[in-house]
């Protein structure tokens, strides 16, 4: 025991030191909605992070917050960091917002990085992926793989964000099979394994073979792959919690831009811009393709080649909306605009959107 | 050679003081171990999580934001609780109180005086009270288990506001993203400053000044009122309450109204100060952490007043425990976790005593 004490002792001698050998370097921050062992939305962040260790270790420590509620814990949570001597600080999820430019307005020396959100500031840059580009193609995969001709999608909250993907994915059925069906259960969580599980249950049970998520935990395919159905996963690969059931997965590639922001703040060259980054920019990528026949995946394939070249455009005009009206030009996409507040239901989806 | 717990004649004094003060030392004790064995220096770890809170004056600010609501909340629950009505709803109270509240924003945004932020708090206040009144009214009326139905309508209004703010009451400029205008001027909470700059300002909002408002008027009508006898005699001896002639329907009236009050007056309070508008995540579970506040609190207001700062500090710890030790936020729950099982462990050794049968005990044995 007493040699216990005396090591404790030293060890809190030593941790001063330390301390004033990490304030010379750059602290990178970032803020989770969940937890990182999420396997998803945060996990893929906090892989972002640590490519940023890892490629810039030398110069930058980064430090993190997981499982920050949307609410009134948010605005400490962040401002802690600032006060930490954050330089630079990422917050990833759409409920940061307002708190992201409340403490912004107040520390107008660190930078701020919000994700999925649309307020900027001299010191707040937003940032997002096109998710909604592997949502067309995973909704082509799904038309030509399903047997009962039906989908069932676990989502999360009705953003135009999720809404957005549903429509990508019909779309992308449609192009293969015009009366393709889709099943949608709102669970209003981001992360909640355990109702995600009960939703997959309910969708199998109601004849979907195939089941898509935009909720972040890997139990959804996780069900799909104990029932011998299929389905994708979302934010990161999780081919290895559903080796036989996974088709592919919609992920995240933040690496590079998280290098290339906090190298901007390294560098002096940060500004506060508004990145909406898709396949091709490398942040939107397909993992791949398994268990599917080669033909279905060359389709896959081809589509996202020309979702990168720019020849194609998921939301290409003119899109007809569920009450029958439609939206956009022919021939042309949607402006980015349009899309961002999409809070419509495209045509051929049998539910109504919870309003 | 076994322990047992022997019943002791009387509840012990002595033990009734000491038995936080143990459980909180075995708290730190596990608490030092834990993070010897993820290779951390115990010391400074403890000290990151339960003094370095306390060191700064923002830190004491947020420490205040993050227990007042709990106090508020925690104090009316602990009556409730005293007189035997199991009000397990706060959340949705809570929750009530910030949609009537925030209904004036909404629908009158130009509506901008000092009568607004009273309506709005007393808007807040009636929308607990009516949520609180369903079960009440439930209880004395079909005699339903209020436990029940004051959790399932937790559910009820969460989904409630949900809905608002996702369609009627959504911000028409928003993105149709899930949320209210934002609050301003009026429709936000005053703050106050509590110390003088040279000491390190401190600001309060008025939230806080209610939360020790309301624990001091409970504890008062608790220890020296006729109500406070009467809810008490109720939940220790309910037969005698009753041949006393108490109404056991008005207390139950009583208890819910005044926990729901409460609560519904937290939540107002948030939405019009850390939150600013009304949006799906209004409150972090701070109606069921309540009810934690209100057992290790004893169910004395003054007590939940003590518990909630207790609780605060263990949620701030734990973030600036992620920040300087890089350790997870699930690192802070577990800490939670073992002070409320030491808490209501030695809690017992009020009523009982220890004691070891067989061969005669090492004095560190008993201990243990």
């Amino acid at each position: 025991m007493k040699k216990w004490m005396a090591m404790a002792a030293v060890l809190a001698l030593g941790v001063p030191a330390t301390a004033a050998q990490a304030a010379d370097k750059l602290k990178a921050c970032w803020v989770y909605v969940g937890p990182v062992g999420d396997f998803g939305y945060s996990y893929q962040h906090d892989v972002g992070r640590k490519a940023v260790d890892k490629a810039l270790g030398d110069k930058v420590e980064t430090v993190f917050l997981e499982n920050v509620a949307e609410g009134p814990d948010a605005e400490r949570a962040i401002e802690r960091l600032a006060r930490e001597g954050c330089k630079i600080i990422f917050t990833t999820s759409f409920g940061f917002m307002d708190p992201t430019i409340k403490v912004a307005a107040k520390y107008p020396d660190i930078k701020f990085e919000h994700a999925t959100g649309y307020k900027k500031a001299d010191n707040v840059g937003i940032y997002n992926a096109r998710f909604y580009e592997g949502r067309y193609v995973m909704g082509q995969i799904a038309a030509k793989m399903s047997k009962t001709g039906t989908a069932g999608y676990i989502v999360s909250f009705p953003i135009p964000e999720v809404v957005m993907g549903i429509n990508s994915f019909m779309l992308g059925a449609q192009s293969v099979n015009p009366d393709f069906k889709v099943k949608i259960v709102w669970v209003n969580s981001w992360y909640d394994p355990g109702k995600e599980a009960d939703a997959a249950k309910v969708l199998l049970g109601q004849g979907a073979d195939i089941l898509v998520q935009h909720t972040d935990s890997t139990a959804p395919l996780q069900e799909a792959e104990k029932a011998g159905k299929l389905g994708f996963g979302q934010s990161s690969d999780m081919i290895k919690f559903a080796p036989k059931a996974q088709l592919t997965s919609n992920t995240d590639d933040w690496d590079p831009y998280y290098i290339a922001r906090v190298q901007a703040v390294l560098d002096g060259t940060w500004k506060p811009d508004d990145t909406w980054g898709g396949m091709k920019d490398g942040m939107v990528v397909l993992s791949p393709f398994t268990n599917m026949p080669d033909d279905v995946k060359k389709m896959a394939e081809d589509t996202v080649a020309k979702i990168k070249s720019g020849e194609f455009h998921p939301f290409t005009g003119p899109i007809t909306k569920q009450d029958g009206t439609t939206v956009g030009e022919a021939g042309k996409p949607l402006p980015d605009g349009e899309l961002l507040g999409m809070n419509y239901y495209i045509k051929g989806i049998d539910d109504k959107l919870p309003q | 050679m076994r322990l047992v717990l022997e019943k002791r004649a009387e509840a012990s004094g002595r033990m009734a003081i000491l038995s936080p003060v143990i459980a909180i030392a075995l708290t730190l004790i596990t608490g030092g171990i834990i993070f010897a064995l993820r290779g951390l220096n115990p010391f400074s770890a403890l000290y990151v999580f339960f003094v370095e809170p306390l060191t700064t004056s923002w830190s004491i600010e947020q420490l205040i934001v993050k227990a007042a609501p709990l106090a508020m909340i925690g104090a009316g629950l602990a009556v409730s609780y005293m007189a035997n009505v199991w009000n397990i709803g706060a959340e949705g109270q809570l929750t009530a109180g910030a949609i009537v509240g925030s209904a004036i924003p909404v629908f009158f945004p130009e509506f901008q005086s000092p009568p607004t932020l009273a309506l709005m708090l007393s808007l807040g206040v009636i929308g607990g009270m009516a949520w609180a009144a369903i079960p009440a009214f439930l209880k004395n009326r079909f005699g339903t288990n209020e436990i029940l139905t004051s959790l399932m309508l937790v559910y009820v209004i969460q989904l409630a506001l949900d809905w608002l703010v996702r369609g009627p009451w959504r911000d028409p400029k928003g993105y149709n993203f899930p949320k209210t205008i934002a609050f301003s001027d009026w429709q936000l909470l005053p703050q106050f400053q509590l110390l003088p700059p040279s000491v390190g300002p401190i600001y309060i909002n008025l939230g806080a000044i209610f939360a020790v408002a309301a624990v001091v008027a409970l504890a008062f009508m608790m220890g020296r009122t006729l109500k406070g006898y009467e809810l008490r005699v109720q939940g220790i001896a309910p037969r005698a309450g009753r041949f006393a002639g108490f109404s056991r329907e008005k207390t139950v009236w009583f208890c819910f109204l005044l926990s729901g009050g409460l609560a519904g007056l937290a939540g107002i309070c948030e939405v019009m100060s850390t939150v600013g508008q009304l949006q799906p995540g209004i409150s972090p579970s701070y109606g069921f952490t309540a009810i934690i506040v209100a057992f290790l609190g004893r169910l004395n207001p003054i007590g939940a007043l003590v518990a909630a700062f207790a609780l605060a500090i263990s949620y701030l710890g734990g973030e600036s425990a992620q920040v300087a030790l890089g350790i997870s936020d699930k690192t802070a729950r577990v800490f939670q976790g073992v002070l409320l099982f030491y808490i209501l462990a030695c809690d017992s050794l009020i009523l009982y005593r220890l004691k070891i049968i067989g061969r005669t005990p090492g004095p560190a044995e008993a201990k243990a």
